[in-house]
């Protein structure tokens, strides 16, 4: 996706979002490495599994909050967008703690999981509002309107994900397939917005309204 | 326990939305997108718009074209949407008739979207084609 947008010229207009891909694909590199230096059941592994998807996760939020700043550009509201977005994410956090602190265990790996479904939730939330301010702003720049859509098409399958985990622990096949699937649907998304899309295409918002008026 | 339900149950009601705002992205870009005469012969679409029950045949001749890597996503995304508007049809033609009328306005809709498709993959097919030629 990085290459998509740097052939665009498109990677310093999205630089947020490039920055995570660039991280994630990073991430996902170094974790193979130590997979396969200490092994899948390695202490080691466990524990760049579980922090790596945590910073990844509020790495994602912050894309989210990036794409907020773009959409309300105009309207010069950027240091509220960053106040409301850091309080939402300390209130996540403290409110994830707060129910993982009632359970024993493996308190760490429980509170990461837990966490992700929380964030996953709020930013299924916040994608949707701001879903909802495009509409309402008659948002037209087509790459930004399908590069929002997808990422709410993300957050939704992995807040849905995160939450079967939590209903269904021995689930193993929610773990175990969906995340892969998952994974490749965001960046996929991203690159044919970024390739086929030019920075110019508009489109009426007023057509993507689900329901019929 | 509760929370996770609630929020399993709320999150696939956000995707199913997002993904049909996101396929009807994906298809308004190609509604005005006029038709060349090769696929007007080939599909039968005479205006602007394309019946609903001919999507499936319409995936059918594009799988016979070769393939463009950029439009496998989309017409993936578009296929998936499609089915869910023919579920919902089913599901709903009894208890809400203007739903199903939207549903079929929206097959429409997929249906000139797999034919702008084709369309593309004719064009290329033929460049292509000219390009061994030339060699």
């Amino acid at each position: 996706m990085v290459v998509c947008a740097l052939v665009r010229g498109a990677f310093r207009r999205y630089l947020a979002l490039n920055l995570y891909m660039a991280i994630s694909c990073g991430t996902s590199l170094v974790g193979y490495k130590i997979l396969s230096i200490y092994g899948f059941d390695s202490k080691q592994y466990y524990f760049f599994y579980y922090q790596s998807h945590l910073l990844l996760t509020i790495a994602l939020y912050f894309v989210l909050i990036n794409l907020y700043l773009r959409v309300f550009d105009e309207m010069r509201a950027d240091h509220l967008v960053r106040a409301g977005a850091v309080l939402l994410l300390l209130g996540t956090s403290i409110f994830s703690y707060a129910v993982v602190r009632q359970s024993e265990g493996r308190i760490s790996s429980q509170f990461v999981v837990e966490l992700s479904q929380n964030l996953y939730f709020v930013g299924v939330v916040l994608t949707y509002v701001l879903w909802g301010a495009m509409m309402k702003l008659r948002e037209t720049r087509t790459r930004l309107i399908q590069l929002v859509l997808s990422l709410g098409i993300y957050f939704s399958m992995l807040a849905a994900e995160y939450a079967l985990r939590n209903l269904y622990p021995s689930l193993t096949a929610v773990k175990t397939y969906l995340p892969p699937v998952v994974g490749c649907l965001l960046p996929l998304a991203w690159c044919y917005a970024f390739l086929k899309l030019s920075e110019d295409a508009r489109l009426a918002t007023a057509r993507l309204g689900v329901l019929p008026r | 326990m509760i929370v996770a339900g609630l929020i399993l149950v709320l999150s696939l009601v956000a995707l199913l939305q997002f993904f049909a705002s996101y396929c009807r992205s994906l298809i308004v870009a190609s509604s005005r997108e006029p038709l060349s005469i090769q696929a007007r012969d080939v599909t039968g679409i005479v205006g602007m718009t394309a019946p609903g029950a001919e999507f499936p045949r319409f995936v059918q001749l594009l799988q016979l074209c070769p393939e463009r890597p950029e439009d496998r996503g989309p017409v993936r995304a578009v296929c998936i949407y499609y089915r869910l508007l023919s579920t919902l049809r089913r599901l709903f033609s009894q208890l809400a008739p203007h739903l199903v009328l939207w549903a079929d306005g929206e097959r429409g809709r997929c249906a000139y979207f797999a034919a702008v498709v084709l369309d593309r993959r004719i064009a290329y097919s033929r460049n292509m084609f000219a390009q061994q030629m030339s060699e």
